[in-house]
């Protein structure tokens, strides 16, 4: 297809050619971002964590007496353990994805200065299992270190032996065993006797990317910091373990306040607001495409509306109904891609001003690929109405005065 | 004239309903869109206290060592320690002050029937009452002796007195909280700035309903009641109330330039004089009226302002295809124009008409976006978000949104009704 006769009469509808273009170009330039966003907060919403979640249910206690905390705690749980359908039950200072998130840095030197917000994982006997923990390598605690965890007046953590999440394991001992090496914070020092698979922080939009899959566990003793209990059960039984223990809470602490969440709701109360977000930016970017699609509807309607004349002529001379409909489509491409173009400079632009202003991520080529291609489809789709009407205007027109 | 315009413009609709249904339709999306996003920014980002906002002052000193700074960036820490708070705060250098942080408390319910529950507090030293202007229902708040003498009396909101007591006189009854008895002293009428300016960094919900009880700073950790927000700057093993951690925000209210400039003056000697005690190692210090000090911590959550872009990103989209639209019907109707220009409408005659016909299209989609944008608010009060109950239209953005709909069209009209009277009318007669 010959394209300078096109190029020739673009000239003769500047305002409306470059409207089009402007219309394309902004479009694109919202949509990759936008569908950029929507990716990111998907992988969020679907951030791995190398626990049993369908199985998992969460109770955070609230308002016990902190003194007889040890002895409450022990006997919920004895009283938990006896549940139909219950595989194990412990405690932990806070589930991943917990609201009270508790950090600390810890460093692979006893000098250096901490760089990640590490999250502090306090557990009771058995949390491993009821967890679902999956060791990588070395082993759990025993009887014994867990009946010597406590907290220090400076809130660190009496026992001598950490387990360890596998990406930290990885960035402070790159290529060796993390087994027998010492973890530092604060003056105070212990031991990797295990690795396991990444468990994802107590609050990862906090502690940020580095933060995100950096998880400390210490043994710990029932105490008034394990103020959340653990139920793992067949994730069919989940929902009425959970209900059963509530009552059975309910009833042993009277005067405590009691939330239980299953892990799966956890998880969707965590994510709801990118959800939320994401389901936004859905919205106003099928909106938005409806709106330019009809925009260039009107635009080219209108230039078909005044070139009928024109167009009988060429039907006169042996034009055929494809060549006319090749000529609007060929003239939509070329707008579109000059719409494309400047569109990408644009989108490329406002991501790079998000960045800047916003947690934002460097925004990968492809989704400038698709937003062009999307775009380019989405001016063809709408030329189409518009170019059949033109290519079926029939030779006489060409006759006529007007 | 105005009228025939308006008269011209209606029959023009008449002729092209669908153009004109479409051009409304994409105008009343941008409209409504971007008047969502801006009332919840606008909520988000107002004064929370409009009428005193102005005296009202944060106040920030650095208490941490050289070699550990609070911040990579050189940011003065967020909250005081108790030692500085109180001393400030002793001081009575401003003519009000407050030193306050939150805290979770249980409260149990004096039937038996409801359950105990969680609330946020916040624990305050005596002028926080008088300096935020908080309008008390029954009773009032406590003076400096009570907060020196631990005494365990409390203050509640109207909420929790509607829930507690079902709204009456509960002056002098006791509440419990974290299982000790607290007696009732005043009850608040409804109060809760928007955004919570004081509870910044102190762990408190930004938005929302407010908190339930208010406490004598000292009687509430006598009582054995953690701030939410701690952060420590060396190993401690201390009681908060010597332990080298910030846990306090303090506010001071300064009637005028001059009080803010001694105030300036008695923060510097202060500094100058923990420095010289060997506490301090940095003098440095800051003083923010209390918008700045919102304005500089970015309190609106990025997921609004982001929305907020997108929306006028999206209404941008939708003004240009309002200028297509407009343009296409206009020059369509070049034989009309050219009829008129013969008989001698002027060219400003005939911009003036296709004006009006553009700000008729914006007054219409303003309409139909104002029900557009009150959707969209209502979706925003069914999500999680703190400050989800409090997106409304108020009288002002109702006016706004016709104001930034006829704006909107307006500008949108100005280049088809540029290109209109620019047509010449002799070849329009001759061709019509």
């Amino acid at each position: 297809m010959d394209i300078r006769p096109i190029l020739a009469s673009l000239p003769k509808h500047r305002i409306p050619a470059l409207l089009i273009v402007l219309e394309i170009a902004l479009a694109c330039a919202v949509l990759c971002n936008a569908v950029f966003m929507v990716a990111q907060c998907v992988i969020d919403g679907r951030a791995p964590n190398a626990i049993d979640e369908q199985g998992l249910s969460v109770i955070h206690m609230g308002g016990v007496d902190s003194r007889r905390a040890a002895d409450t705690v022990s006997r919920d749980l004895a009283a938990l353990r006896s549940l139909p359908g219950l595989k194990n039950a412990a405690a932990i200072n806070q589930p991943p994805l917990g609201p009270d998130a508790r950090y600390n840095g810890f460093t692979n030197k006893p000098t250096a200065e901490p760089q990640v917000n590490s999250s502090v994982y306090l557990i009771g006997k058995g949390a491993e299992q009821t967890l679902g923990l999956r060791l990588l390598e070395g082993r759990y605690f025993t009887d014994q270190e867990y009946a010597q965890g406590e907290l220090l007046p400076n809130h660190q953590s009496a026992s001598h032996v950490v387990l360890i999440n596998q990406s930290d394991a990885k960035r402070w001992w790159p290529g060796q065993s993390a087994l027998g090496q010492q973890i530092y914070a604060d003056g105070s020092a212990w031991t990797v006797i295990g690795v396991v698979a990444d468990v994802i922080a107590q609050d990862p939009n906090f502690a940020g990317v580095s933060g995100r899959y950096s998880g400390v566990f210490f043994p710990q003793r029932p105490s008034a910091d394990t103020n959340h209990y653990i139920l793992r059960s067949e994730p069919a039984d989940r929902d009425r373990v959970l209900q059963q223990a509530m009552q059975t809470l309910g009833k042993l602490e009277p005067g405590a306040v009691l939330e239980g969440k299953t892990f799966t709701d956890l998880r969707a109360d965590y994510f709801a607001g990118s959800r939320n977000l994401a389901w936004m930016l859905v919205l106003v970017c099928v909106v938005m495409l409806a709106v330019t699609a009809l925009g260039i509807v009107g635009l080219t309607s209108f230039w078909v509306g005044q070139r009928r004349k024109q167009i009988g002529i060429r039907r006169a001379v042996g034009a055929s109904y494809g060549q006319i409909l090749a000529y609007f489509q060929t003239e939509n491409f070329l707008l579109s891609t000059a719409g494309v173009l400047l569109g990408l400079v644009l989108a490329f632009g406002i991501n790079i001003y998000l960045m800047r202003h916003y947690e934002v991520n460097r925004m990968p080529w492809y989704y400038l690929g698709g937003g062009a291609a999307a775009l380019w489809l989405l001016g063809q789709l709408a030329v189409l109405g518009p170019a059949l009407r033109a290519a079926s205007v029939p030779p006489v027109e060409a006759t006529r005065t007007v | 004239m105005l009228g025939y315009y308006l008269d011209l413009a209606l029959r023009s609709f008449k002729r092209n309903k669908v153009l004109t249904t479409l051009m409304v339709i994409t105008l009343a999306l941008g409209i409504g869109a971007s008047m969502t996003t801006l009332t919840v920014l606008r909520l988000l980002s107002g004064d929370p206290l409009p009428q005193k906002s102005g005296q009202l002052f944060y106040v920030q000193l650095d208490p941490y060592p050289k070699d550990r700074p609070f911040s990579r960036s050189d940011k003065l820490p967020w909250l005081n320690t108790y030692v500085d708070a109180m001393n400030l705060v002793h001081a009575h250098r401003a003519e009000r002050q407050a030193a306050i942080a939150m805290t979770q408390v249980k409260l149990t319910p004096t039937t038996a029937q409801q359950h105990p529950f969680f609330s946020t507090g916040v624990m305050a030293t005596a002028d926080f009452f008088s300096m935020f202007e908080a309008p008390f229902q029954y009773g009032s708040g406590w003076s400096t002796a009570d907060d020196n003498d631990r005494a365990k009396v409390v203050v509640i909101a109207d909420y929790l007195n509607d829930q507690l007591f079902g709204g009456a006189n509960s002056v002098g009854r006791s509440l419990r909280i974290n299982d000790e008895d607290f007696r009732i002293i005043g009850v608040l009428r409804h109060w809760a700035p928007q955004p919570r300016f004081y509870s910044l960094y102190l762990g408190g919900p930004n938005y929302g309903k407010g908190e339930a009880v208010f406490l004598p700073l000292q009687s509430a950790r006598a009582a054995g009641m953690d701030p939410i927000n701690m952060m420590s700057f060396a190993a401690d093993t201390q009681a908060l109330e010597y332990a080298p951690t910030i846990w306090l925000g303090v506010w001071v209210q300064l009637p005028d330039a001059v009080a803010v400039a001694e105030y300036k003056n008695f923060l510097a000697a202060y500094a100058n004089q923990q420095l010289a005690l060997g506490r301090f190692q940095r003098t440095r210090f800051g003083l923010s009226g209390l918008m700045a000090w919102l304005d500089s911590q970015q309190v609106v959550p990025d997921n609004v302002r982001m929305q907020t872009g997108l929306a006028f990103s999206f209404l941008l989209i939708c003004m240009v295809n309002t200028v297509g639209l407009l343009l296409a019907k206009c020059l369509r109707r070049s034989g009309e124009i050219g009829v008129r220009r013969a008989l001698g409408a002027s060219r400003q005659a005939i911009f003036a008409q296709f004006m009006a016909e553009a700000g008729l299209i914006g007054l219409v989609g303003g309409a139909l976006g104002l029900l557009f944008a009150s959707f969209g608010l209502w979706c925003i009060r069914q999500q999680p978000a703190e400050y989800a109950s409090l997106a409304h239209l108020d009288m002002q953005m109702f006016l706004s949104t016709f104001a930034v709909a006829l704006a909107a069209s307006l500008i949108a009209g100005i280049l088809p009704a540029w290109r209109a009277c620019a047509v010449t009318p002799a070849p329009q007669l001759k061709s019509a």
